[in-house]
């Protein structure tokens, strides 16, 4: 019982982390149309500050107690390289998906060796701080508090951008941008000023998703290109831009994985693949996507 | 095609047959994955370029050309370089029809991200099977031979840059022309017409599923025999051929040498392999040069090279 208990959190944990990547896949595809390839990038890149900025927070003797926030507000702060990357993306807004596909994986390269000139090509970790916050022990198995922080602090992210999205003024203008975006720009809304914003929040969710990682597993730039196989997954279950379908997409493939990884770990991603094979096929508008073509 | 074009691809044609004479070993080993693309790439295009259906798991077909020669030369010992083209070719047609046939119905985004899964589960069979795929140490590809020429008395790089060398090319010259002779046929209009008006299309009886469908097929085909001829200077078939990031630099090639002629997926294949060698001699970063490359390609010339040659810069897709 305690084993499949086990099972559950560290899915819950990874489907945390992945629905903030994927939440920010949906919210720039939701508004802008562009499916990120560099959604990756921004996930490690906030793997690696974060680290950066740990280590830079214990030498000025900043209570490790305070790792999660220190890392949420690394996140954060990285995140806002979006603000500049969304200014290149502007140029194909209106050109054929192709070309923007193109493009963010042009910005995956660029910001790939970004992150190698900057932390070089080896694997960094945080060591095994984050059991600064202790465990709960449960029979045989042990759960690091931290993984319930993280996982309850993606709620709390989740609950938050829900508020936005649909109880704001901004929300209903993001909203209405998503669904028409003629008509929202003729009704005088600041369709420039709304795709920077969104794109800096997809890519503070991304940024944070990887600072949060970062205490359980090494940065390495291997989980680039890992993490948007992953993050597509979890887009393409769901559906594309539909932020309730990225939260059970992420749980769907979260729990997948680690279900798959204790029976039978050849299966681990080739289960996922073929789950989204078959969404595609039998429902290609995902679980709460709406119709497209 | 005019006389002026035919003289131009004539002297090309002419200028790699004297590859191996003019320019050093190290070069000319660089042009082999060049051809081998080549091959590969006006396929992807018979699909991109020509019926406008954007596959980002196109590196699946290239893997699995790949896999056949080294399965079969190094498990099976068939050695005959033809006979492990014609398995790359009837195993892709095998693979590619049922993928093709789920694939077809979606366009645009969906289409390639179906694309991009079924790469990707391809791609974790070849990691996750140790005992059927080598794992990620991949399998050893042995020297196959070319035409029943036994050519192992000749060392690794006289078999490349000599033998070798005029093999890929030969298959080059039969493959492109195969292409070549499909897109100026009732096919190849087909195809343009789906890609410019699925509805349309549709309305005046073409079933445009079906002719996606050949296309898709055809493609694979060619990425398969891309990837058998692509294996071989290698010597190791691994996992990565197969990896999504690899479909990606599929995409970049086409579009670098332009994906609305027919000669620039070619064009493509060269300047990139040129370019990415000078580059990783040049710096460690050469991702990042690749990137701003491509940037700048997608923002400022999405004609590609070909489309920079051509000066008729059209916005319209397709072969001339």
């Amino acid at each position: 019982m305690t084993a499949y208990l086990d099972i559950i959190l560290s899915g819950i944990f990874h489907a945390a982390v992945l629905f903030l990547i994927a939440g920010g896949l949906q919210l720039v595809f939701g508004v802008q149309k562009i499916v990120n390839l560099a959604c990756g990038a921004f996930y490690a890149l906030g793997a690696y500050f974060g680290i950066t900025m740990v280590g830079l927070a214990i030498k000025y003797g900043i209570s490790q107690e305070l790792l999660i926030f220190i890392l949420l507000i690394s996140g954060i702060v990285i995140g806002l390289i979006g603000v500049v990357i969304e200014r290149l993306l502007r140029l194909v807004y209106d050109r054929e998906e192709g070309f923007q596909l193109l493009l963010t994986f042009a910005i995956m390269l660029l910001l790939e060796d970004v992150i190698r000139m900057i932390w070089g090509a080896t694997p960094k970790t945080l060591g095994n701080l984050s059991m600064v916050y202790g465990q709960i022990t449960l029979g045989s198995i042990s759960i690091p508090n931290y993984k319930l922080l993280v996982i309850f602090a993606s709620v709390a992210l989740a609950l938050g951008l829900g508020w936005i999205l649909q109880k704001t003024k901004f929300g209903k203008i993001v909203r209405a941008t998503a669904e028409n975006r003629r008509m929202s720009e003729a009704l005088g809304v600041n369709v420039i000023w709304i795709n920077v914003v969104i794109f800096t929040l997809g890519s503070i969710l991304g940024t944070i998703g990887g600072a949060l990682v970062v205490p359980t597993s090494a940065a390495s730039l291997e989980m680039i290109s890992e993490v948007v196989v992953e993050a597509f997954a979890v887009v393409v279950i769901g559906g594309l831009g539909s932020m309730r379908g990225a939260l059970v997409g992420a749980l769907i493939v979260g729990l997948m994985r680690a279900f798959a990884v204790h029976v039978y770990a050849e299966l681990e991603l080739l289960l996922i693949y073929l789950i989204v094979i078959a969404v595609l096929i039998f429902k290609p508008n995902g679980l709460y996507g709406k119709a497209a073509e | 095609m005019k006389f002026k074009p035919l003289l131009i691809l004539v002297v090309l044609i002419f200028a790699l047959c004297m590859v191996p004479f003019v320019l050093p070993a190290y070069y000319v080993t660089l042009v082999l994955p060049a051809i081998a693309y080549g091959i590969a790439l006006i396929g992807f295009n018979l699909l991109f370029g020509y019926t406008g259906l954007l596959s980002f798991g196109h590196a699946l077909y290239i893997a699995l050309g790949a896999y056949t020669v080294a399965i079969f030369t190094s498990r099976l010992g068939i050695t005959s370089m033809e006979l492990n083209i014609l398995a790359a070719v009837l195993c892709s047609m095998v693979i590619a029809i049922p993928i093709g046939l789920l694939c077809v119905r979606y366009v645009r985004i969906f289409f390639g991200m179906l694309t991009l899964a079924f790469g990707m589960l391809f791609h974790s069979f070849l990691f996750k099977f140790y005992e059927l795929t080598g794992g990620d140490s991949g399998i050893k590809v042995i020297r196959p031979h070319l035409f029943g020429q036994d050519l192992s008395h000749l060392d690794k790089t006289a078999y490349l840059i000599g033998p070798f060398f005029y093999y890929s090319l030969f298959l080059l010259l039969i493959f492109g022309f195969i292409m070549w002779r499909m897109v100026n046929s009732p096919l190849g209009n087909h195809l343009k017409t789906i890609r410019d008006n699925p509805r349309k299309a549709e309305y005046l009886g073409v079933k445009v599923h079906q002719f996606r469908l050949i296309s898709f097929v055809i493609s694979a085909m060619y990425g398969a025999v891309g990837g058998a001829l692509l294996v071989v200077p290698v010597g190791l078939a691994d996992p990565e051929l197969a990896y999504w990031t690899h479909s990606g630099n599929i995409v970049f090639m086409t579009i670098l040498g332009g994906f609305n002629h027919f000669f620039g997926p070619i064009v493509g294949a060269f300047a990139f392999i040129g370019l990415k060698d000078q580059l990783v001699t040049l710096t460690q970063y050469w991702r990042f040069a690749l990137g701003v490359v491509l940037v700048l390609l997608v923002i400022l010339l999405p004609g590609g090279i070909m489309g920079l040659l051509s000066k008729k810069n059209s916005p319209n897709r397709g072969g001339d």
